[in-house]
C-alpha cells in the first residue's frame, strides 16, 4: 500500500483506478495519403469508434443525468454518421488524395462554417457540435484521447491541476474523484467538485508520480488521502466509511421539501452556486429554493470570442425558465485575476488579483457590459432574475452601474422587448472598502451578497492561488467574520437583505455565527443544500452567539 | 406519394434534437424517401444536418413527402412525430 497525503476539498469516499490526464497535440497537417481505400478504410474505423463511444456516453448519461444530456451526444453520434458530411469527407480523401485526419478536419470546418453563418443564435451555436465531433473523429484517427479519459470505466482523474476551461469540458460521467498535485480549496477545480458531489484532493505535491497510473486506489476527498493498492485492514476501514457515507445520504434525502427554518422560527434561504446551465439539474434535484450566485463566466471562458447578446439571453432564460419563478442572482462577468480569457486581449499584470477585474473591466468596456445587461434584462421577463455585480469598492461604480441598467431598460422598452421593472440589483461584498462604505452602498441597491473568498484573500492580505500559505489563509479569521457582521448590520439598518455565496456559506461550523448576525440567504454548491438544511433546522437561533469574532 | 403540411409550434423551430429523433424515426424506413421542404429547400428525413441548415423557425410551414413502398406508414408516423415534437 501507498499513501499520498494532500489536502482534501471534496468529500466522499470512492474506489476506482488513477489515470492521468493527458493533454495533446492534435493539430493537423495535410499528407498526401499513399493508399485512398486505406485512408478510407481509417476514417471507417474512426467512425465506428467515435459511434461507440459516443453511444456509450449517452447511455451513462441516461443512467445519471437523464434523458436531455443523453440526447446531446446521440445527436453527436448521428452527425458523425451524417450522410452529407460523410460524403463531403469521402470525396476530399479521393479527389486532393490527402489523408483522413486532413478530410475530417476540412469538411468539418465546412460543416460547422454552415451552422455558424446561419442567421439563428441558436443554429450558429451548433457550429460547436460539429467541431467537437470532427474533433473526435480526428483524435481517433490520430489514437489520442483528448480530456484524457480513455478508458470504460469511470476512474480517479489524477493532474498537475487542471484549468477551468479544461474541467469545463470534461465528461464528468468518467470522474469518479480529482486528485491534483497543485491546486487549492479555492481552485475551479475543488468548486466544481463540490458543486457536483465528486470527492477531490489536491496538493498532493510530486509523490502523485505519472507511474501509479492504472493501479487501483480509495480516494478519501474528506481526509485528503489517497490510498494506492490498500492492505485488508484500510480496505474495511474506507469500507465502512462508505457505508455510512450511504446512510448519510438516505437522512439527506428525507430533507427534500423541507421547509429552512430553524426550530424558533427564524428562515434563512438556502440557494445554489452555478457555474452553467447544466448545473441546474443538480440544483433541482438537491431542492435548492433559489439561485444565489450563477457566474456568469462561463460563457465567456468557453467561448473563443464574445458572446454575442442572443447566446447570453439563450442561458439567463433557460436557467430563469427552469428555477420556475424562484430567485436567480445572476452576476456579472467576473474575469481577470484568475480567470483570464484570452480574446479580452488584457495586458498582462504584475498583481492581477488587484488589477483590472470584473466590474472594473465592464466598466471600462461599456459595449461588453452592454450586451450582458441586455440579455439579463431580456430574460428578466422569463423568471425571477435579480442582477449582481462583482468587486465593488465606491459608490460611484454602483451608480455607474445602475446608470447602465437604466439606459439598457430604456432601450428595450423603446424597442418593446419585455423585461421585468422590478429586476432586483444587488452587490457583491468581497472587498474590504465595500465594508466599510457598507452603509452607502446599501442605500443603493436591493441586496448584498458576501462573496468569502475574496473578502478573506483582500481582508488578510492572502492570495488564494497560493498554495503554500495554509495557516495564514485563515476565513474563520476574526476580521473576516466581523466584516461580515458589519455588512450584515449596514443592510438590516437600510432594511435590504444579505447573503453569503462564498464557500463559507457551506461551512457547517459557522452557522450559528450567521444565525446569531441574522443572515437572509446562505448560498452553497447544490449538494451542500441538504446537509445545511439538516442542521438549519436542528439550530435554535435564539441562542447562538457571536463568539466566534472574538469582540 | 404521400404528403401533408405543417406548421412549427416549437419555440426553437427544428433545433438538433428533434432533428435527431426526426432521423432516427426516419431510418426505419428505409425503402421510403422522406422529405422535408421549407423555404424552397429541400432536404432527406436521414440527412440531419441539413434539415438543422434548413433554418425552419417557429412558425414556419413545412412540407413533408413520403414516397416509396411504405408511404402510407411513413406519413403517419411524421404526421404523429411533427405534432408531437415540433
Amino acid at each position: 500500500m501507498v499513501l499520498l497525503q494532500g489536502k482534501g476539498v471534496s468529500k466522499g469516499v470512492v474506489k476506482g483506478q488513477l489515470y492521468f490526464f493527458k493533454r495533446q497535440d492534435n493539430t493537423v497537417t495535410k499528407r498526401i495519403a499513399e493508399d485512398v481505400e486505406a485512408e478510407k478504410a481509417r476514417f471507417a474505423a474512426a467512425q465506428e469508434a467515435a459511434t461507440l463511444q459516443l453511444t456509450a456516453l449517452a447511455d451513462r448519461c441516461r443512467e445519471e443525468a437523464g434523458d436531455e444530456s443523453a440526447i446531446l451526444f446521440e445527436t453527436h453520434a448521428m452527425f458523425v454518421e451524417d450522410e452529407d458530411m460523410v460524403e463531403a469527407i469521402i470525396s476530399l480523401i479521393e479527389e486532393e488524395g490527402c489523408c483522413a485526419e486532413y478530410a475530417v478536419e476540412q469538411a468539418g470546418e465546412q460543416f460547422a462554417g454552415m451552422f455558424a453563418a446561419m442567421d439563428d443564435a441558436y443554429m450558429s451555436a451548433r457550429a460547436a457540435d460539429v467541431r467537437d465531433v470532427a474533433r473526435r473523429l480526428v483524435n481517433n484517427l490520430l489514437g489520442i484521447t483528448q480530456g484524457g479519459i480513455d478508458s470504460d470505466e469511470p476512474v480517479i482523474l489524477a493532474a498537475d491541476d487542471l484549468a477551468p476551461s479544461e474541467t469545463i469540458q470534461l465528461d464528468k460521467s468518467k470522474i469518479l474523484a480529482f486528485a491534483t498535485r497543485g491546486g487549492s480549496g479555492n481552485s475551479h477545480t475543488a468548486i466544481l467538485a463540490r458543486t457536483m458531489g465528486i470527492p477531490a484532493i489536491c496538493g498532493l505535491g510530486d509523490a502523485l508520480k505519472d507511474e501509479l497510473g492504472g493501479r487501483l486506489a480509495y480516494v478519501d476527498g474528506e481526509t485528503g488521502s489517497l490510498y494506492i493498492e490498500p492492505d485488508e485492514l484500510t480496505v474495511l476501514a474506507l469500507k465502512e466509511k462508505l457505508d455510512k457515507q450511504e446512510e448519510l445520504k438516505a437522512l439527506l434525502s428525507s430533507m427534500k421539501g423541507q421547509e429552512d427554518v430553524t426550530l424558533d422560527g427564524q428562515k434563512v434561504n438556502v440557494y445554489c452556486n452555478i457555474g452553467s446551465v447544466e448545473d441546474v439539474s443538480a440544483v433541482i434535484a438537491n431542492d435548492g429554493q433559489g439561485i444565489g450566485l450563477f457566474r456568469s463566466e462561463f460563457l465567456y471562458l468557453a467561448a473563443n470570442d464574445y458572446p454575442t447578446e442572443d447566446e447570453q439571453f439563450e442561458a439567463y432564460k433557460t436557467v430563469a425558465a427552469a428555477m420556475n419563478g424562484k430567485r436567480v442572482i445572476i452576476r456579472t462577468l467576473d474575469i481577470g485575476a484568475d480567470k483570464q480569457v484570452d480574446y479580452f486581449d488584457m495586458k498582462k499584470e504584475e498583481n492581477p488579483a488587484l488589477g483590472v477585474r470584473a466590474i472594473r473591466i465592464c466598466l471600462n468596456r461599456p459595449e461588453v457590459f452592454r450586451s450582458q445587461l441586455r440579455a439579463l434584462y431580456r430574460a428578466s421577463a422569463y423568471g425571477k432574475i435579480a442582477i449582481m455585480f462583482p468587486m465593488i469598492t465606491s459608490v460611484w461604480e454602483v451608480r455607474e452601474c445602475r446608470r447602465a441598467c437604466q439606459k439598457v431598460m430604456a432601450e428595450l422598452e423603446k424597442e418593446g422587448i419585455p423585461y421585468s421593472k422590478d429586476t432586483e440589483i444587488g452587490i457583491m461584498i468581497e472587498t474590504p472598502s465595500s465594508v466599510f462604505i457598507a452603509e452607502e452602498l446599501a442605500r443603493e441597491v436591493d441586496f448584498f451578497s458576501v462573496g468569502t473568498n475574496d473578502l478573506t484573500q483582500y481582508t488578510l492580505a492572502c492570495d488564494r492561488q497560493c498554495n503554500d500559505l495554509g495557516k495564514f489563509y485563515d476565513p474563520h479569521h476574526p476580521a473576516v467574520l466581523r466584516a461580515v457582521k458589519m455588512a450584515a448590520d449596514a443592510a438590516h439598518k437600510a432594511g435590504i437583505w444579505i447573503g453569503i455565496c462564498g464557500e463559507l456559506g457551506a461551512d457547517l461550523s459557522l452557522l450559528p455565527t450567521f444565525l446569531a448576525m441574522g443572515i437572509d440567504e446562505l448560498s452553497v454548491s447544490p449538494s451542500s443544500v441538504l446537509p445545511l438544511r439538516a442542521m438549519l433546522r436542528k439550530s435554535i437561533a435564539k441562542t447562538c452567539t457571536l463568539d466566534m469574532l472574538k469582540c | 406519394m404521400k404528403q401533408f403540411n405543417y406548421t412549427i409550434t416549437d419555440a426553437l423551430g427544428i433545433h438538433a434534437r428533434p432533428a435527431g429523433m426526426l432521423a432516427k424515426a426516419a431510418k426505419t424506413y428505409a425503402d421510403t424517401e422522406i422529405t422535408v421542404t421549407c423555404n424552397g429547400k429541400t432536404a432527406k428525413a436521414t440527412q440531419l444536418m441539413k434539415i438543422m441548415s434548413l433554418g425552419v423557425k417557429q412558425g414556419s410551414v413545412v412540407t413533408v413527402v413520403a414516397e416509396g413502398p411504405s408511404e402510407e406508414a411513413a406519413i403517419a408516423a411524421m404526421d404523429d412525430f411533427f405534432t408531437s415534437n415540433l
